[in-house]
């Protein structure tokens, strides 16, 4: 039997920035937490600009906005493949497109998703009809299961995986913040490496395991938040009014 | 989209009449962004994101925005009772399984068998598909909202699209500032047209043919 302890996990995750950073390297596949650069991490962004991590192969729903979130990360020009379903928010991104700087691999976004979730998961990939009669279907192997035909597409998993939330215990429990949950508990999972920078940790015992959103199982190393250093869109617009 | 303001709400506001109540609604950005203002406050219909919440409000008034609720297109919204959150995962399983009553998404051209371009454009821009296909291909009914012609005049109601497509056969009904036109077994049936526009207008300005059934009404 096992003895019943009541002091639980009292290895901290909690890491400075700075070792967080001894984590990426250059050429790393990195899956980025977030949609439209709402609930992307701000300090772990900042920390790969600054120590000059570049050459990334980049999977993240989107490219933000050249000033926000994994934006940052092209207008930078750390990326040199990108796996998204879209960049309209950021010319820059459709810039290094054009020009052949950024190699873009574009996926319906639910399909995207999917493949994140299935990672981390643990599985294969995942049948989908979505994008049947579009170009989304070239190449694609496709299955007959049930009497209905579906693409198979491979999961994806990331060398490291970087999302944001709001709330952490020192285990890595995540608690997400409002529609800035998206993509973080699905990229949190698929990272071999996953690192969550948080706005509030507390000591493992503080959350109610009923409102875990990610176990802490998923999570290898939480970082203190600082909060965003942008403006998102609609203060801009208000700045100009 | 280069329509003014009122021609915009117009549209918006013809799109909102087509929405029941209780129905689950996800709305595009631009033009689809503005039929939630149309859409009575006690018909408890749920709007949808992508991003991951069902239940979106409208806007929230200056000083209260919250940058971490936000929509699909990163603009601030408040909830409605019986909201929820969830994950982008789960967004898009609402919408694989079919439980999206109606999207409402903008478009480059729409053939008369109802394909849509909506994503791409060869050589010019290249924004992604975003969650418009997974929206077009799984909806119960999709609603296309967009000007009649290009900026160069040409027609975005064509036989057969030129643009690599969003999806094959998935729209239902295109509202434009000309014209309100239902897709029926791969034909384009003319219902309405929008004031101040004649239906001769609508017949020469699209690039299909309109089959004209019954009286022709005009939506003020």
């Amino acid at each position: 039997m096992v003895s019943q302890s009541t002091e639980g996990s009292s290895k901290t995750k909690q890491i400075s920035i700075e070792a967080a950073a001894a984590h990426f390297f250059n050429g790393m596949t990195l899956m980025v937490g977030g949609f439209g650069g709402v609930g992307a991490p701000p300090g772990l962004i900042n920390v790969l600009i600054d120590r000059q991590i570049k050459d990334i192969y980049m999977i993240s729903n989107d490219t933000g906005f050249p000033w926000i979130g994994p934006g940052k990360l092209i207008t930078e020009k750390r990326v040199s493949r990108l796996i998204a379903s879209h960049i309209g928010s950021n010319p820059e991104a459709g810039k290094q497109m054009q020009n052949g700087e950024l190699a873009v691999e574009f996926i319906p976004q639910g399909t995207l998703a999917e493949k994140i979730r299935a990672g981390g998961m643990g599985l294969g990939g995942i049948l989908v009809d979505v994008g049947f009669g579009t170009i989304v279907e070239k190449g694609k192997q496709t299955v007959e299961v049930q009497e209905k035909t579906f693409m198979v597409e491979p999961a994806l998993t990331a060398d490291v995986s970087i999302v944001y939330a709001k709330q952490s215990d020192t285990y890595g429990n995540l608690i997400y913040d409002k529609s800035a949950r998206n993509t973080n508990p699905l990229v949190a999972m698929a990272g071999n490496v996953t690192i969550a920078e948080v706005e509030e940790i507390v000591p493992a015992g503080q959350l109610d395991p009923e409102c875990v959103v990610t176990p802490g199982v998923f999570v290898d190393y939480i970082v203190q938040s600082k909060g965003v250093d942008w403006k998102w869109v609609w203060e801009l617009k208000q700045d100009t009014k | 989209m280069g329509l003014g303001i009122e021609t915009r709400h117009q549209i918006a506001r013809r799109a909102a009449l087509e929405i029941e109540r209780g129905m689950i609604v996800n709305l595009g950005i631009g033009i689809p962004t503005l039929v939630a203002d149309y859409i009575p406050g006690n018909y408890g219909v749920m709007l949808h994101t992508e991003n991951g919440i069902l239940g979106m409000g409208g806007s929230p008034p200056p000083g209260k925005e919250d940058g971490n609720l936000s929509n699909a297109g990163g603009y601030p919204v408040t909830l409605i009772p019986g909201a929820s959150y969830f994950d982008s995962a789960t967004a898009f399983g609402i919408i694989r399984r079919g439980l999206l009553d109606i999207t409402v998404l903008g478009a480059l051209e729409v053939s008369e068998q109802g394909d849509i371009a909506n994503w791409i454009v060869p050589g010019k821009r290249v924004p992604g598909m975003g969650g418009a296909i997974d929206l077009a291909q799984k909806s119960k009914k999709v609603i296309v909202l967009m000007n009649h012609s290009d900026k160069e005049g040409n027609p975005k109601i064509v036989k057969n699209c030129k643009l690599p497509l969003t999806v094959k056969r998935g729209a239902h009904m295109i509202i434009t500032e000309k014209a309100v036109i239902d897709i029926e077994n791969e034909k384009l049936v003319l219902r309405e047209v929008m004031y101040p526009h004649s239906v001769e207008e609508v017949v020469e300005s699209t690039g299909a043919p309109l089959e004209i059934r019954n009286e022709v009404m005009t939506f003020q």
